[in-house]
């Protein structure tokens, strides 16, 4: 008998936790999205659901926009994470752990100062811009931040080690075996990686994905801190409805919204390739 | 960090292991990929490591105006000036409690969720672990307006206290998972042992099993703490009037930022990475 409740007593406390702060926030957030009035004369339920069509019409571009960004993000972190976990998973040798925590030092420094720092590196008169404009090299009028190149940048920047480290996970674990048996069958070395190597990482790129697009897709530290107007995400609309303009319903509209159409694609990702990917990463 | 470093031969294991069975043609092309491999990894590192350098160099940086983003020349004299805006000393010393206090609460039940989730099979499990996958992937975004339509619908002020509560609602499932890998790895017979010499099962838990998930619940501690002070989305959704320290670096944006927050940047990347490298250094002498 003792042994059957353990687990649940040992469970209920985060669990609750969990359940409180997590499952019920979104059903009052769905209920605020379909409430009208204003923050002075207070917000009644009224089940308005033209809330969702009136956000949806007004911030087409921005939800587009965002969606771009984000696959744009995780496709070039991809491209710059899977050598590096390459490297560190079948040439790191002993080194590995340090090249893991080489890899994870930017997380010692606030993601929003990270961010802030990025600014001054591609500021218009700043330690990079300034001398190549002083040789000659890029005209006086030239300029990287309030652009889409520097958003989608420090995106890409800020989001990396959440795809190399998934990715190393998964390569860590083939047999290298495997691989030498594929030489002894006489593979070239291309062979050896597109049929054995890069098919078994795939949960891990997938892993990735997941770790990286939802909250890429969702930022607006990036946008607000390295982009211009023309760079507004989603993200920037909903905490500007919810923190400036304080038109809660609006906002809970937006990001109920967004959250649909992210939990549809994490929910089709967790039946078809499992948590189990997600979790281990997260237990690095 | 649990990375399977068996006593490393003295020899590179990777590319030592495959040569033999390939010719010497084969060896050299794969040498040069090597080559390209690793000088594309370091790329990719010095890359990562660029605005940290910037970050820490221009707490030294003599500036004059507000905007700190051209070198004027070597100082030490913001060092001497670190109190010299009261408001955001505050926001560091809230950032500092507040991760004391989430670390805390986020190592006390994760470590029980996790010790659940490792050693017992039982109903609901699978909804747990969908409910600690859904908080470890959904957006902050999403999580701090929906803690605010709560706070808001409920009438609670949002402040000091609920950043905490929405600090430990992130952080619980990566201490659960990393308490829960490690007793997954446990032996079992170790307990039983201590079983079989007569020990109750309260002195078998705080003798035997708790000093042994003590490295994953230090590294999930660990990971809590990094969690909390770096946050910024959620805690600028259920802050109300608080301030911590990247919301004060975020708002000073805009105006200029001081070399004081760089300073401070440095000091605590030096505090994060000496730990990290102490907890590597023992995790690896461990095992």
């Amino acid at each position: 008998m003792r042994r059957k409740i353990a687990p649940y007593l040992l469970i209920l406390p985060g669990g609750l936790w969990l359940v409180i702060f997590l499952v019920v926030p979104l059903v009052f957030m769905a209920s605020v999205s379909t409430q009208e009035g204003d923050v002075v004369n207070g917000f009644v339920q009224t089940f308005h659901l033209a809330n969702f069509t009136d956000a949806l019409v007004e911030y087409k571009t921005q939800f587009l926009r965002s969606a771009g960004y984000g696959l744009a993000g995780t496709l070039l972190t991809i491209a710059l994470a899977y050598p590096v976990a390459y490297w560190i998973a079948f040439k790191g040798g002993a080194r590995k752990s340090t090249y893991l925590l080489l890899v994870l030092l930017p997380f010692f420094v606030s993601f929003v100062l990270r961010t802030v720092s990025w600014k001054f590196l591609l500021a218009d008169d700043g330690i990079l811009l300034q001398p190549l404009k002083d040789l000659g090299l890029v005209p006086a009028g030239f300029h990287v931040l309030q652009t889409t190149v520097a958003v989608v940048g420090g995106l890409t920047y800020n989001y990396l080690p959440f795809m190399i480290l998934p990715i190393y996970v998964a390569l860590e674990r083939v047999d290298p075996r495997v691989v030498e048996a594929s030489y002894d069958l006489y593979s070239t070395a291309r062979d050896s990686f597109t049929k054995i190597v890069l098919p078994l990482s795939l949960p891990g790129v997938f892993a990735g994905v997941l770790m990286t697009f939802v909250p890429m897709t969702s930022d607006y530290v990036n946008a607000s801190i390295l982009g211009g107007p023309s760079n507004t995400m989603i993200g920037n609309i909903i905490q500007t409805e919810y923190l400036v303009n304080n038109d809660y319903p609006a906002g809970a509209a937006l990001s109920f919204t967004l959250m649909a159409a992210m939990l549809i694609g994490i929910f089709v990702y967790a039946k078809a390739l499992g948590t189990e990917n997600v979790l281990e990463a997260a237990a690095r | 960090m649990s990375g399977p470093l068996s006593p490393a031969p003295p020899a590179e294991a990777g590319p030592g292991t495959v040569t033999p069975s390939v010719g010497p043609l084969r060896r050299r092309r794969v040498r040069w990929g090597d080559r390209l491999l690793f000088g594309y990894t370091w790329l990719v590192l010095l890359w990562l490591f660029a605005p940290i350098a910037v970050m820490i160099a221009f707490g030294f940086n003599d500036t004059k105006s507000k905007s700190n983003v051209s070198w004027q020349g070597f100082t030490l004299k913001w060092w001497g000036r670190l109190g010299d805006y009261p408001d955001l000393t505050t926001a560091v010393t809230n950032s500092i409690s507040i991760a004391l206090l989430a670390t805390l609460v986020t190592t006390v039940l994760g470590t029980l969720m996790g010790i659940a989730l490792g050693r017992y099979r039982f109903r609901g499990q699978a909804a747990t672990n969908l409910v600690m996958f859904a908080a470890i992937s959904s957006p902050e975004l999403v999580m701090g307006a929906s803690l605010l339509s709560l706070f808001i619908s409920l009438g609670v002020q949002t402040g000091y206290t609920t950043i905490v509560l929405a600090h430990v609602l992130f952080s619980v499932s990566f201490v659960a998972v990393t308490v829960r890998a490690r007793v997954v790895g446990l032996d079992g017979s170790i307990e039983e042992a201590a079983r079989d010499l007569g020990a109750s099962t309260w002195i078998t838990f705080w003798r035997v099993t708790f000093p042994m998930i003590l490295p994953g619940v230090v590294s999930g501690a660990l990971l809590a703490f990094a969690l909390s002070i770096d946050d910024f989305v959620i805690t600028q959704f259920t802050s109300g009037a608080t301030i911590t320290f990247p919301l004060w670096i975020y708002g000073a944006v805009r105006i200029g930022v001081p070399p004081q927050v760089n300073i401070l940047g440095t000091l605590i990347f030096a505090v994060g990475v000496a730990i990290a490298v102490v907890n590597t250094l023992t995790s690896r002498r461990r095992s």
